[in-house]
């Protein structure tokens, strides 16, 4: 009966979505105001309903109703009921209900939120994203209905979870990045209501800014949610693949970051508007192609979990019509927007353009590694793969440049700026993150890593020249007048370099060692020694296993973890459950291999210093965000008068 | 030349070095850091050669899994249904690796018979079979597989 009311909900929203398209599109070809107005009224509909049916396939699983086949697939009457929550994103058709539902949750936030847009935007833009849900709530209903009922098996325990996927970090990963995936649908909403009016009212960017930055914080905790989980569940130890489900999720992040950046321009000085509005598009279609990517089961990954051809075409075909739909609108009517003035070579405008440069071509380069395998494949050229040293390889070179600029570029002023007014400023700074890292290298590691010493010598660059720029504001400005959202470029940008120091260190410093173990042996270990108690017996809710006790001596005091091997008795499906002894500088890392006799097992031994830094730079680059997201000019109504809109209606 | 038209100039032959870069780079890089997909047959008949790495793809044949009593040192057989090779490999096998169950090897031929994997693939879950080793097992046409 829940299913059933489920996919009446689904119905009802694809109705209310579909109306929304229709009637107010109709208003304002027809000029008829209250047929405006009526948007609002769809929207809130829509995400009822939509809402509805999210409740009902939660309850579905928490009732355990293995009549619905996705509950079947994807839940087992032993799995924890955080789990089953959380199952409901675990397959494909939940997942894209998921999206639907956080579709609509924007689409209401757009309507609560944007009052003092002009009305005539405000519905241009609901029409849109409108247009989008019904592309989605009909793909969800033709190609994969969550709530599908099956009568052949009746008395099923459930083929439960994926194991990978029963972890705390799912609970919030998934959702975060569709969050922020999603959430680019606004910018790009807002860049084609611009086109369709055809003109752009000065207040555009204002009003774009703190939606993208939004969207862009979510994808930003997702992604970093996303590596701490693949770290402590598949990784062995790696916290990042270049896996083509990972690179999905990165590339909108590339061009997220880019619009950001250029959106400051273009809020600032009123420049780039063509180029902004492309990359609110590409971001958003490049999460639409990560949606392609990983739902059509096109790509193998740990994540494709659909292998549909008929979802492929679908997805493909409307891939085709949101993305070339929306070039093409680019295509005639970005000209009339551009407003074209001429600041110097060496000035802001040209060090952001620059980094909207990089991050385009460090995302073209991310794109052409993803999708070469299937190039070569679709020409029938062979199968080959594409791994993660054509990404480090190809990456890193484009990011020394562009790490070495975001310390340059945040001093430079708009228009016009002298390059050695710059180099006196920054001359001393720059000397110090040479020297500083070395001597650094030299009193606490016992050999000097090049790669590290090159990544410390960048991360220290763009810190303390960050620094240098909130001493010479604080001494102009004074304390208080300093800005959100400067201060969340501040914490950003150290973010980014916390980062990269963590990643050095990490790589350049880390020690892996594979050995053989038994109870009461123990092996060394970057100055530990690791020692192997013994092992028991383990059994979980929904698995069994073995449980060993592992302690970890410096000398001076003794650690104790517990690594598991679980083996979930659905699926028979064994995974490691890794145990870490965690502190700032430094991870331990133990896991399990597999047993190789009666007492003995392989063991996988990791040191790895400052690897926490690579999340918590992460979470500083949320920080950020969150700080400019809630700047004062984004929050109160500016009052000023707004009207001086741009370019010639069409 | 005005100098808007100059500075214009400036940004398009910069951006076109850069992108020229960018593309010798990623040519280089994929050059270097592909892996092609061989079968054991293709293997079998000497037509993979042993210098550069490739990816070896198939099915763990039952009951020829040894593990060496002193180190982490693994051997094991790979087969397509048609021709069979064996691997050996030193390290820890990923959890998902057993017998009858399709892996992808990395790593160096060493003759017609033997392979020396430096990495061991099996994601994905139990009943998954990582499409390259299906194509090539349906290919080989010993078996049909799921």
């Amino acid at each position: 009966m829940i299913a059933e009311i489920g996919l009446f909900s689904l119905i009802l929203a694809l109705v209310f979505a579909s109306l929304l398209v229709i009637i107010p599109a109709i208003g304002l070809k027809t000029g008829k105001t209250e047929l405006i107005d009526s948007a609002p009224i769809y929207v809130i509909g829509q995400f009822c309903f939509v809402a509805f049916a999210y409740v009902a396939l939660t309850l579905c699983f928490l009732s355990n109703d293995f009549t619905v086949i996705y509950v079947l697939t994807n839940s087992s009457i032993s799995l924890p009921w955080f789990y089953k929550l959380c199952a409901v994103w675990g397959g494909h058709e939940g997942s894209m209900l998921l999206w639907v539902a956080i579709l609509s949750l924007w689409m209401l936030a757009v309507t609560l939120f944007s009052k003092k847009l002009e009305n005539q935007f405000k519905t241009r833009v609901l029409i849109v994203l409108g247009a989008l849900s019904v592309g989605f709530i009909l793909f969800l209903l033709s190609t994969s209905n969550p709530f599908l009922r099956q009568f052949q098996v009746l008395d099923s325990q459930g083929r439960d979870l994926n194991p990978l996927l029963q972890d705390l970090g799912f609970l919030f990963h998934p959702p975060m990045l569709y969050m922020g995936y999603v959430g680019f649908s606004v910018a790009f909403a807002f860049a084609i209501a611009a086109l369709w009016m055809g003109k752009l009212e000065s207040n555009w960017t204002k009003w774009t800014r703190p939606w993208t930055l939004a969207a862009w914080c979510c994808l930003t905790a997702g992604i970093t949610l996303g590596s701490w989980w693949a770290y402590r569940e598949l990784g062995w130890g790696g916290w990042w693949f270049w896996d083509p489900v990972e690179n999905a999720s990165f590339m909108p992040w590339l061009v997220g970051t880019a619009l950001i950046h250029s959106l400051a321009v273009s809020e600032q000085r009123r420049q780039f508007m063509a180029w902004t509005l492309l990359l609110a598009i590409t971001a958003f279609s490049l999460s639409l192609i990560g949606t392609f990517l990983v739902r059509s089961g096109v790509l193998t990954s740990v994540h494709a979990f659909a292998v549909d051809p008929q979802r492929g075409t679908y997805i493909l075909g409307f891939l085709l019509l949101v993305i070339g739909g929306s070039l093409l609108l680019f295509a005639l009517r970005a000209q009339t927007l551009q407003r074209v003035e001429n600041p110097a070579l060496v000035s802001r405008e040209s060090a952001l353009l620059l980094n909207n440069v990089f991050l385009a071509v460090i995302m073209l380069t991310v794109l052409m590694g993803t999708v070469y395998p299937l190039l070569i494949d679709g020409l029938g050229l062979g199968k080959l793969s594409v791994g993660a040293p054509y990404f480090n390889a190809v990456f890193v070179p484009i990011m020394i440049p562009l790490l070495i600029l975001m310390g340059l570029g945040i001093h430079l002023k708009w228009q016009r700026d002298s390059l050695n007014r710059i180099a006196i400023r920054l001359i001393a700074i720059a000397a110090m993150s040479i020297v500083v890292p070395l001597m650094l290298l030299i009193l606490f590691a016992n050999h000097i890593n090049g790669y590290t010493l090159l990544g410390l010598t960048l991360a220290f660059w763009l810190i303390l020249s960050t620094l240098k720029l909130l001493q010479i504001r604080i001494r102009q400005r004074g304390v208080n007048a300093l800005g959100q959202a400067f201060l969340g470029m501040v914490v950003a940008h150290c973010g980014i370099a916390v980062t990269v120091i963590g990643i050095a260190v990490s790589t350049g410093y880390g020690v892996q060692d594979d050995v053989r173990m038994a109870p009461g042996s123990k092996a060394k270990l970057a100055g530990y020694t690791i020692n192997f108690i013994e092992e028991k017996n383990l059994s979980g809710p929904n698995y069994h296993g073995a449980q060993a006790t592992f302690t970890i001596d410096n000398g001076k005091e003794i650690k104790t973890i517990y690594p598991e091997k679980r083996i979930y008795n659905v699926g028979k499906m064994a995974m490691t459950e890794s145990a870490i002894d965690v502190n700032p500088f430094r991870d331990i890392y133990v896991a399990l291999g597999e047993p190789l006799d009666d007492t003995a097992w392989s063991v996988r031994l990791y040191f790895k210093p400052f690897i926490r830094w690579i999340w918590a730079g992460g979470f500083m680059v949320l920080a950020g965000g969150l700080l400019a997201l809630t700047d004062r000019r984004y929050l109160i109504n500016p009052g000023k008068k707004p009207v001086e809109a741009e370019g010639a209606p069409i | 030349m005005n100098p808007v038209r100059k500075r214009k100039l400036l940004l398009l032959l910069f951006i076109l070095t850069v992108m020229a870069l960018v593309i010798a780079l990623v040519m280089y890089a994929l050059r270097q850091n592909i892996s092609l997909f061989y079968t054991p047959t293709q293997v079998a008949q000497g037509e993979v050669s042993g210098a550069r790495a490739i990816r070896l793809g198939g099915m763990v044949v039952k009951n020829s899994i040894y593990h060496s009593p002193n180190d982490l040192s693994v051997t094991f057989k790979l087969t397509d249904f048609n021709k069979t090779v064996e691997v050996t490999y030193r390290g820890i096998l990923p959890d998902l690796f057993r017998e009858e169950q399709g892996i992808v090897a990395m790593g160096n031929v060493m003759d017609n018979k033997h392979f020396k994997a430096t990495e061991v693939l099996a994601k994905h879950d139990a009943n998954y079979m990582p499409p390259e080793v299906r194509d090539s097992l349906v290919k080989s046409g010993g078996k049909s597989v799921q």
